[in-house]
């Protein structure tokens, strides 16, 4: 609401940069021959008759910020790492987990040449011979396709003991996570890669100093590395010209939910909310905007208020949110947000690491006021409550996941009040039926219809058909009402 | 392990690890060998321990009683870190798996899109709740946390595989094919080889299926097409000082 605004664009203004996604059209994409047909490994090859340290400091100059959520200075964070000792690791964070957040997943699907040769890049200039990706262990089909890019450098000489007659030997193991969330988190990362239960560690000593195997380490999102040859291609001059002072270049915008054309938006770092939405098509048809998340579930959610908004880190922080990993969530009028927000808040209670008993314990309790919330079971007060819960939760863990859960709570709470204290005497389904959020909802929903007396079209007799005794087991599963919860949705 | 099969509250969840008679040889040479190739790939030994385990899950259908014991052989920590690092995955799982798995994304906006619906049509035609596998062994279903695919929402994954854009009527026509023995192609990835393969490969052994399925999805590439159209690529960037003018495209959105 206080947020900076900008004037409108001229007509002609170029809005969109394609630079990572430039290729994702394009058949094969994710094969060598292509990449090197459309111009990859350009930039290791200029890149390896530069000094490390210069090519080091064209990305520290270029002011690229990492694109994983906090938005450190990917360069400044290359520097920390001493010179002098070795050995010395570079992880790259494939970790891609936060709700909303879908870009490095297509990134290694279509284009896992632009990675491998930004870690080359990055581990030159840092004077790595061992890098890492961890890829999400959901993520099948990304890590045949990076694993397969990564052997056919390896075969063309890019990889391996002399990196294209450089005398640079670099390395890099594709390792598979096994579905945690926390892992997202550097030092949980580092845990998880150490075969380690994936829990943050207590800093300092920075990964910089003591990260992998307790060995000086640079851990970078998937999407930070893969801008590093581009860098090197145009120079940071370019880089520079895009975004605001101290948001530079372009990055990938992720659009999902009530958009008529949610996708992948690679943009300068000074497109507003409203120029991405316009270009997504506008909100679905018949709908008006309810609220949405600039950068993931964990970043503070905003309102048709801040559609003008700029998405950099700088506006995004001076609304009360963050412009975290660029993912921006976009519900309609027909969305509940106590549902919304207890899915939320449920995510975070299933990913809490344990490690921190107010995480720990503090988004159960979220979750049980929540729920019965939801259900129209709250008692005067639950609201305050919820808020009173989310703030001794907050401020009160080694890292981020907690407070994401906090954010997701009190900036609903700020923005919907309203809408949450109806749930001390009404279910929110039957506040806004669930049914009309769906993708394939009718487009002009019937709400006469009783939510609670809809027939269920998968009749109990049709269960496990083909499948042995599958069938006659279904009694549980028809426990749920309607719209779609399930039984442990509403116990307390 | 006892002739007498241990009794247990969870009859769905079928036997428990330790009454499971394939498992009770050890490894044969061919997954020892494997074990130990993952262990060589990383600076310390320790750090296979999660590809290991997929590969114990690969060959076991879970992480089975000698798949820790192993595990903690050839990393050289205990059974009991072994099972300390299983339990915090969800991916490790204590009972078998089926034949296929099925995971529904219902975490905020799936669930709102639709994921809710999906999942309780799966269940219903499945006959099973999550964390069940049917009783003949070809399913098993999980609700799955986001899955970064949202601009396919709501999705649902098949041996960790996208199925994009959901519909509860897609889910129960996909799982009829399944069930039929037809070939399943993912929306972006391979044609649908089975959750063990899926492990497999997870594990680090490729099963060559890279090469399967397109680029990227239709949303995936939506920002870039708009570029096209509109003539707006990295080199018509106007750079520092008077040197190029804005784009070739003229439309606004």
């Amino acid at each position: 609401m206080t947020a900076p605004t900008i004037t409108a664009p001229p007509a002609d203004e170029q809005l969109l940069v394609p630079v990572l996604t430039a290729d994702w059209g394009q058949p094969e994409s994710w094969k060598l021959a292509q990449y090197e047909a459309r111009g990859g490994y350009r930039g290791l090859r200029a890149a390896l008759v530069r000094p490390p340290a210069e090519v080091m400091a064209e990305v520290k100059d270029s002011q690229l910020r990492g694109r994983g959520g906090a938005g450190f200075p990917t360069g400044l964070k290359w520097s920390f790492v001493p010179g002098d000792l070795s050995p010395k690791y570079l992880v790259v964070n494939g970790d891609e987990s936060e709700p909303g957040t879908c870009k490095d997943v297509p990134l290694l699907m279509a284009s896992p040449h632009t990675l491998v040769e930004g870690i080359i890049i990055a581990s030159y200039a840092i004077g790595v011979n061992q890098a890492f990706v961890y890829v999400r262990g959901e993520a099948l089909h990304p890590i045949r396709r990076l694993r397969a890019a990564v052997a056919e450098a390896r075969a063309a000489g890019y990889l391996g003991t002399d990196v294209l007659g450089s005398g640079f030997s670099l390395d890099i193991v594709v390792h598979a996570g096994a579905g945690a969330y926390i892992c997202g988190e550097e030092t949980a990362l580092l845990n998880s890669l150490e075969g380690r239960r994936g829990q943050p560690r207590l800093r300092p000593p920075f990964p910089a100093v003591a990260g992998l195997y307790a060995k000086p380490t640079v851990i970078n999102n998937v999407e930070s590395i893969a801008t590093v040859p581009a860098i090197i291609n145009h120079g940071k001059d370019w880089f520079l010209s895009m975004g605001t002072e101290r948001s530079r270049g372009m990055t990938i915008y992720s659009l999902s939910g009530h958009v008529r054309h949610p996708g992948q938006y690679e943009a300068p770092l000074t497109i507003t909310f409203r120029q991405l939405l316009d270009l997504a098509g506008g909100v679905r048809q018949g709908h008006k905007l309810k609220f949405f998340t600039p950068g993931g579930s964990s970043t503070p959610i905003l309102t048709e208020d801040n559609l003008d908004i700029v998405l950099d880190y700088e506006s995004l922080a001076a609304a009360g949110t963050m412009l975290g990993t660029k993912a921006l969530q976009v519900f309609d009028d027909t969305t509940s947000v106590v549902r919304t927000t207890l899915r939320w808040v449920e995510f975070y209670q299933h990913e809490s690491c344990g490690k921190c008993t107010p995480c720990r314990e503090g988004t159960w309790w979220l979750v049980q006021l929540l729920r019965r919330l939801e259900a129209g079971q709250g008692h005067p007060g639950d609201v305050d409550l919820l808020l009173s819960v989310a703030q001794s939760i907050n401020g009160q863990s080694f890292c981020p996941l907690a407070a994401g859960a906090v954010a997701c709570v009190t900036s609903a709470v700020k923005h919907f009040r309203e809408e949450f204290e109806a749930g001390y005497h009404t279910p929110a389904w039957e506040y806004l039926p669930y049914a009309a959020s769906a993708a394939f909802a009718e487009p002009a929903p019937d709400r006469s219809q009783p939510a609670r007396s809809a027939p269920d079209p998968a009749a109990p007799d049709q269960a496990g058909a083909g499948q042995g005794d599958g069938a006659g087991r279904s009694d549980e599963a028809s426990q749920t009402d309607p719209a779609g919860r399930t039984d442990e949705g509403v116990t307390l | 392990m006892s002739a007498q099969p241990f009794e247990h509250d969870f009859k769905d969840t079928g036997p428990i690890a330790a009454d499971r008679p394939d498992v009770d040889q050890p490894f044969d040479q061919t997954t020892r060998d494997e074990m130990e190739q993952l262990a060589a790939r990383y600076p310390d030994r320790r750090s296979a321990l999660g590809p290991i385990l997929h590969l114990v899950q690969s060959v076991d259908g879970y992480v089975s009683a000698r798949g820790l014991a192993a595990a903690a052989a050839v990393t050289g920590i205990s059974p009991a870190q072994v099972q300390g690092f299983a339990t915090f995955y969800t991916m490790y799982r204590r009972h078998p798996a089926g034949q296929h798995h099925i995971g529904v994304c219902t975490t905020a906006l799936c669930a709102v899109l639709g994921g809710d619906a999906v999942l309780e049509r799966v269940r219903s035609r499945l006959g099973i709740a999550p964390d069940q596998t049917t009783p003949d062994g070809r399913f098993s279903l999980e609700r799955v946390e986001c899955n970064a695919a949202c601009d396919y929402a709501p999705v649902v994954m098949v041996d960790w595989e996208f199925m994009d854009n959901m519909t509860p009527e897609k889910a129960e026509q996909l799982i009829d094919q399944l069930a039929a023995g037809e070939p399943v192609q993912a929306s972006r990835g391979a044609t649908l080889a089975g959750w063990r393969q899926a492990e497999r490969v997870l594990a680090g052994f490729d099963d060559g299926l890279a090469d399967e399925g397109p680029s990227a999805g239709e949303p995936s590439r939506r920002g870039t097409e708009i570029a096209a159209s509109r003539g707006w690529t990295a080199d018509t960037w106007p750079t520092v000082g008077p040197t190029v003018g804005p784009a070739a495209g003229k439309d606004r959105p």
